[in-house]
């Protein structure tokens, strides 16, 4: 029994990272790694969120009806994500404009809803918390990564110290995020040849946790990359 | 109305909803790789997006917001976006079978699409008036529809590219995006000299 739980703990690491072997939650991956500390900022606070709805789902998941789950999975994301807007406004003035926008947009992370509808809704609540807590470390550190390589290659600085004279500002923009997180992307799919494991999952419809429950993705050729 | 039509510039080019705020990559990955199906989804965006202005705007600004409820944004507005999607697929099955039969699929992917819900938010962070708001967000779809159709056409001719072995798949797709996303970086100075 034990070893389920280190099993889901680290499945979320590397073997079933969210961002770079599932390609789920790409929007914020892409926008907010401008740095380190926003990208650990964002990765720490989905994963409060994942955490917290894992548990909450978890414990509904008899309660909830099978036609109105995604609704109601959605509704419990939007609270949880609500109280932690108002918790890192209040406490870290600094994380919550490095995030703008994005942080109420924790709440249609495919991370968030793809693990209640693929694990909380089938498993027991402390397992579905492990989960959580596996998954959402495996977002943080993905993000930290591209974070740290944008920052120091665009900015030319590590966690505000500086490394780099002539930075490349280009990495900081939007073109650059596209570019690093293709590189990473392709490492990581290096990495899993080597060990003997498939390529990344689709991206777009493929990888969506909606797609069990929208008829839509087949038939408008979401088969995607 | 300049400053309308400066809005409705930055918001299709400089401020690209997918290339340049990151809002919608899943669909813009996800859908793009045929033409047709990647205007049909981003039809049904502007659809959806100008219809959830009309409406969360007045929610927010008249109701949530001055009865000091305004903690509930996030929560109100991804409810309305989800019943709004159900109740338009609902009408247009009935009423306008045609439009249903074109854009009908694409609808249930676009509930929790965060450009959607972006776009809904993002009015009040810039302080836009209801007007201004609905330009934006009919500026916004289209600049989906634009990333998506440009977007389309590049991966058409990279189908027939002789492409190295590891970037195959996801990331050369990313690194196209980016060489996308660069071109679009051109149009900032225009629409920094139309909003004057």
């Amino acid at each position: 029994m034990k070893r389920a739980y280190g099993k889901e703990l680290t499945k979320g690491f590397l073997r079933e990272n969210p961002v770079l072997r599932l390609c789920l939650g790409t929007c914020p991956t892409l926008a907010i790694t401008t740095s380190v500390l926003a990208g650990v900022g964002m990765g720490l606070a989905a994963t409060v969120v994942l955490i917290c709805s894992n548990v909450v789902i978890s414990l509904l998941r008899k309660v909830i009806p099978q036609k109105v789950r995604i609704p109601a999975y959605i509704t419990i994301i939007a609270g949880f994500v609500t109280i932690v807007q108002m918790i890192v406004q209040a406490y870290l003035p600094a994380i919550n404009d490095a995030l703008g926008i994005y942080l109420p947009l924790i709440v249609v992370n495919c991370i968030i809803l793809g693990r209640a509808e693929a694990f909380a809704s089938k498993n027991p609540v402390l397992l579905s918390a492990v989960d959580g807590v596996g998954m959402g470390l495996g977002f943080t550190m993905a993000l930290a990564v591209m974070g740290a390589i944008r920052e120091i290659l665009g900015a030319g600085t590590f966690l505000g110290i500086q490394l780099l004279d002539r930075p490349m500002l280009i990495f900081i923009m939007a073109p650059g995020g596209f570019f690093v997180f293709g590189m990473l992307i392709a490492a990581a799919n290096a990495v899993a040849k080597r060990l003997g494991r498939k390529p990344a999952q689709k991206a777009g419809c493929a990888g969506c946790p909606a797609a069990g429950a929208c008829n839509g993705c087949e038939q408008a050729g979401g088969d995607a990359v | 109305m300049s400053k309308l039509l400066g809005i409705l510039v930055l918001s299709i080019f400089a401020e690209n909803f997918v290339l340049a705020q990151f809002l919608g990559i899943c669909p813009f990955l996800g859908v793009s790789k045929k033409l047709n199906t990647a205007v049909g989804m981003s039809v049904a965006v502007i659809f959806v997006m100008v219809l959830a202005t009309a409406v969360t705007y007045p929610l927010y600004a008249w109701v949530l917001e001055p009865n000091g409820m305004g903690y509930l944004q996030t929560i109100a507005f991804i409810l309305i976006i989800a019943a709004l999607v159900q109740l338009v697929e609902i009408v247009l099955k009935k009423y306008i079978p045609s439009l249903y039969n074109a854009l009908g699929i694409y609808l249930p992917l676009i509930t929790t699409n965060c450009a959607v819900l972006g776009v809904t938010i993002l009015h009040f962070t810039k302080g836009y008036t209801y007007g201004q708001a609905l330009v934006n967000a009919l500026g916004s779809g289209v600049g989906f529809l634009v990333a998506m159709v440009l977007f389309a056409g590049v991966r058409e001719r990279m189908e027939s590219c002789d492409i190295p072995d590891f970037l195959k798949g996801l990331p050369i797709t990313l690194i196209a995006a980016a060489l996308v996303s660069l071109s679009f970086m051109g149009f900032s100075g225009i629409a920094n000299a139309l909003l004057g």
